[in-house]
C-alpha cells in the first residue's frame, strides 16, 4: 500500500474516467468499523437495513484484505490467515468488479476506509479516492466542531462530495 | 517470474477440489489453501448481497496491490479462479478454456466422483499445456 507524501489538497481533481452519472454509493469507515458516512446516489436494490448493510460491507472488506494478505504471491512471509493487520501492512486491494458494479477501496494510514461503488466499466479510481480523502481532511478533520469517530454531519463536505462524484460520472 | 501464480477450483459448497501453484513465493500448506478457498466462496456470495442493482453474479476480478484474481463461476456453481500478475490479459478466455478441460477430462471421467478432489492425469497434462505463457496469448484471438 502506498502512503501519501504531502498533506496538500490536489489543486485540481483528477479528470473523470468516463462520462455520465454512474456512481451508486459511497461509504466511509473509521478504523473501528464505525460507518462515519454513507451517501447514496443510485441504489434501486436494497436487501438489508442500513445498519446491517454497513456491517456486511465492513466485514467483506476486512475479510478480503486478510485474503489478499494471505494470498500475496510475491512475499514469502505472510503470517496466518485472519490475523488483524495494521493499515499499510500486508498486501491490500484497491478494487473489485462484478457484472453489476465495481467497488473501489482506499485505506488511509490512520485506518480511514473510503469505498466508492460505481458502474462496472468505470476505470481506475485510485486518484479519485485520494481526492475524496483530501476533501475529508479539508472539510471534516479541519472542522473544529467535528469530533473524531463521530458520524460526519457536515453540509459543506456533503455538497462538495456530491458535486465531485457527479462530475466523476 | 511466472505470469500466472496459481489456479484454484472450488465446488459449489466452497470446498477446494483442485489447487495448483505455478511459482508464488512462500509455500502455502493445504490447510491454508482450503481456508482461502472457502473464504473466497463466502466473499463471492456476500458481494452479490451488496449489489446496488439486481442480477449480480459475484466478483469477477479482484485487483490487489501485487496480483489480480480472476474468477469464473460455471452455471452449476463450480468456481475457477487464477491468481496472476497485475494486468495479465486473456484471463477470462483462459478460465473458460480451463472449464472446457474440466468438463472434458474430469466430468467425463467415469471414475470421478462429483464434488470430490480432482485427480485426473489427463486434466493435469492438458492444464499445464494451457497455462504455458505462449498458449495463453493464443486464447486471446
Amino acid at each position: 500500500m502506498q502512503f501519501f507524501g504531502g498533506s496538500e489538497i490536489s489543486p485540481s481533481p483528477p479528470p473523470p474516467t468516463v462520462s455520465g452519472n454512474n456512481a451508486h454509493m459511497l461509504y466511509v469507515f473509521n478504523r473501528n468499523g464505525v460507518c462515519l458516512l454513507y451517501r447514496e446516489w443510485n441504489r434501486p436494490l436494497k436487501t438489508l437495513n442500513p445498519q446491517q448493510d454497513h456491517k456486511l460491507m465492513f466485514g467483506l472488506l476486512f475479510s478480503l484484505k486478510s485474503l489478499t494478505a494471505k494470498m500475496d504471491p510475491t512475499s514469502a512471509e505472510k503470517g496466518n490467515l485472519g490475523v488483524p493487520q495494521l493499515p499499510g501492512q500486508g498486501c491490500s486491494f484497491h478494487s473489485f468488479r462484478t457484472n453489476t458494479y465495481k467497488l473501489s477501496f482506499m485505506e488511509s494510514p490512520s485506518g480511514i476506509k473510503i469505498i466508492l461503488v460505481t458502474h462496472p466499466r468505470t476505470g481506475d479510481l485510485r486518484e479519485s479516492l485520494k481526492y475524496i480523502y483530501n476533501l475529508y481532511v479539508e472539510y471534516v478533520v479541519k472542522n473544529p466542531l467535528y469530533s473524531p469517530g463521530a458520524p460526519i454531519k457536515c453540509e459543506l463536505f456533503n455538497s462538495t462530495l456530491d458535486q465531485y462524484v457527479r462530475g466523476l460520472g | 517470474m511466472a505470469a500466472i501464480y496459481s489456479l484454484y477450483i472450488i465446488n459449489k459448497s466452497g470446498g477446494l477440489i483442485f489447487c495448483k501453484d505455478y511459482g508464488s513465493a512462500g509455500k502455502m500448506d493445504t490447510n491454508d489453501s482450503l481456508r482461502l478457498a472457502s473464504l473466497w466462496h463466502s466473499m463471492h456470495a456476500i458481494s452479490q448481497q451488496l449489489s446496488p442493482v439486481n442480477g449480480c453474479a459475484g466478483i469477477e476480478l479482484l485487483q490487489a496491490d501485487t496480483f489480480d484474481l480472476h474468477c469464473f463461476q460455471s452455471l452449476t456453481g463450480t468456481k475457477f479462479f487464477v491468481v496472476c500478475e497485475p494486468g495479465t490479459l486473456h484471463m477470462e478466455s483462459l478460465l473458460k478454456y480451463i472449464y472446457e478441460l474440466y468438463t472434458d477430462y474430469v466430468l467425463k471421467n467415469p471414475f470421478y466422483e462429483m464434488e470430490m478432489p480432482i485427480r485426473c492425469e489427463l486434466f493435469d497434462l492438458n492444464l499445464s499445456q494451457a497455462i504455458q505463457k505462449d498458449r495463453v496469448a493464443l486464447l486471446g484471438r
